[in-house]
């Protein structure tokens, strides 16, 4: 059997009278990317953020990495927090501080006694990993919607996170600076041993970060597997309308 | 009537969710407050850019204030031959009263209505929520730091605009009265108490606590979106002016009855 390090049992999460997730399970195993599809407003969103606790669920548990997070207290969620990544879906980075002083931020809070050269030296080399070496003093307000994305996701590399969440990375860019995206999704991988998910709409991303995919309708997850088996041999004409909308009428 | 009910009910409703919610972001504010970390770096940035931030237009108003309020007070107090009591009127109207006002009502302008728009702009863009997941106290390095600074500084300012609008009012009496500067601030030292002083900076706390906790919570409380920016800032001035007058009223009849007593 595969480790799991987040395991999702029965989540039931509603708004008011708008219900978006109605028991969702869903298990993300040690190393791979998962990719979670849906249409806007299905709780993709929703979903991530009920993770790392920014969302409570009505119903259901959350399990990561072995802890159930609803029995935390605030001291160990937030060392839970630490060891996730959450990339926002506008990258969320603070307008008041330089890009340097972004990435410093969630550094210098967290881990005493770095030394001047050891913060640098961990900022430089991320914002090279990310590439974007020359964006150091600039302020968030300076830079494009597709370099925001790649600084956030530096800012949350900089504590060494296990899992990474991706809220939708490539959402609002060109194809190209897509395909940037989705190689740093696969580098991160590769180089921090990470386990993600990647929350989109966009297919090819979803085919090119992606080891499994798993399709939100209705609040629940209505197909999970490898994209062939996903969206090729679809036989849900809910998750067939993705594929075809994605690849056949554009 | 009978569907009106609902409404009725559910507005009343919405207003006591409202103040509960209120009262539990005020009162997280005064459990926090006291343990670490202080961000005193933080406190300390913030209270430049208060002080920065409202300066020029308090300045000029204070000034301006004590200019027209001796000039517009001089002929009452001619009838009687009084005008030689003017540095001492005003040296009251302005510790005990105009000073506070002025300058809290003015930092609830400025000061305010940014605090309210940069945290609901946090707010809004995920900023806050990218903290909280950073295990970074979003309420400690934002509520608490920008409440604190305006907690200290509108009573420094409180007292800046006395002295500016004293100064204003000099500039008037020594044009018509001939009154040189010593004579009159001897006369304005000897007209206020020590309970007109007290009064005034305990008031200028609470103006600063006021508007800094207001601007917090309105921006924090902030729906989606880039209106609800705009709105958060809108809301935080009326409300924080509308407690302001409240304060002032209820710290009118504190003095009253001290004075009395
Ligand atoms: N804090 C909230 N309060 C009330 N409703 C919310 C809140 N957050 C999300 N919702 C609602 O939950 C539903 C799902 O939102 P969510 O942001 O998860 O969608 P999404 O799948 O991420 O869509 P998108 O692809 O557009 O980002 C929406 O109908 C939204 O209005
Ligand atoms: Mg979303």
């Amino acid at each position: 059997m595969r480790e799991s390090v987040i395991e999702i049992r029965g989540l039931y999460k509603s708004f008011g009278d708008n219900d978006v997730l109605q028991g969702v399970d869903l298990d993300l195993y040690k190393g791979e990317n998962l990719v979670v599809l849906g249409k806007s407003g299905s709780g993709k969103s929703v979903l991530i953020k009920i993770l790392v606790r920014l969302l409570t669920q009505d119903e259901g548990s959350v399990k990561i990495l072995g802890k159930d997070t609803a029995n935390l207290t605030l001291r160990e969620l937030n060392k839970l927090r630490l060891k996730i990544g959450f990339a926002f879906q506008a990258a969320a980075l603070y307008d008041s501080m330089t890009v340097r002083e972004n990435l410093e931020f969630p550094l210098t809070r967290n881990i005493k006694g770095l030394t001047r050269k050891e913060i640098n030296y961990k900022v430089e080399h991320l914002l090279d990993s990310v590439g974007l070496p020359n964006t150091i003093n600039q302020m968030p307000a300076e830079l494009s919607g597709g370099q925001k994305k790649r600084i956030g996701v530096a800012r949350t590399l900089i504590l060494n996170p296990e899992i990474m969440l991706y809220d939708e990375p490539t959402a609002g860019l060109d194809p190209t600076t897509c395909i940037d995206i989705n190689n740093l999704i696969n580098q991160v991988r590769e180089e921090y041993k990470t386990s993600s998910i990647v929350i989109t709409h966009d297919l090819t991303c979803a085919k090119q970060t992606g080891d499994r995919m798993a399709v939100l309708i209705e609040g629940q997850f209505q197909a999970t597997g490898s994209f062939e088996e996903v969206f090729e041999e679809a036989t849900d004409p809910r998750v067939k309308s993705f594929y075809d909308y994605n690849f056949i009428k554009q | 009537m009978e569907d009106k009910k609902p409404v009725i009910s559910k507005k009343i409703d919405n207003f006591f969710r409202g103040l509960s919610d209120a009262y539990a972001f005020v009162k997280r504010f005064f459990v926090e407050v006291w343990f670490p970390p202080y961000e005193f770096k933080e406190i300390l940035r913030q209270c430049y850019e208060i002080g920065y931030r409202s300066l020029p237009l308090i300045s000029l108003t204070g000034f301006i204030i004590g200019i027209v309020f001796t000039n517009q007070s001089r002929p009452s107090l001619a009838e009687f031959g009084a005008t030689s009591w003017l540095p001492a009127l005003i040296s009251i109207a302005v510790v005990r009263a105009l000073g506070p006002l002025v300058t809290a009502l003015i930092a609830a302008g400025k000061v305010g209505s940014s605090i309210g728009a940069e945290i609901g702009s946090m707010k809004v863009t995920e900023q806050i929520d990218a903290m909280e997941v950073s295990a970074i106290n979003p309420f400690k390095y934002l509520v608490i730091t920008r409440t604190l600074a305006t907690t200290f500084m509108i009573p420094v300012l409180v007292m800046y605009t006395d002295f500016v609008a004293l100064l204003g009012s000099f500039i008037n009496v020594n044009q018509n009265e001939m009154v040189s500067l010593s004579t009159f601030f001897v006369q304005v030292f000897e007209s206020i108490s020590f309970l007109d002083i007290f009064s005034s900076v305990i008031k200028s706390l609470v103006f600063g606590f006021t508007i800094g906790i207001v601007g917090c919570y309105k921006g924090y409380r902030s729906n989606q979106g880039t209106e609800g920016v705009g709105k958060a800032a809108n809301a935080s001035v009326v409300m924080s002016m509308f407690l302001i007058f409240i304060e002032e009223l209820l710290a009118l009849q504190v003095v009253n009855a001290i004075r009395n007593a």
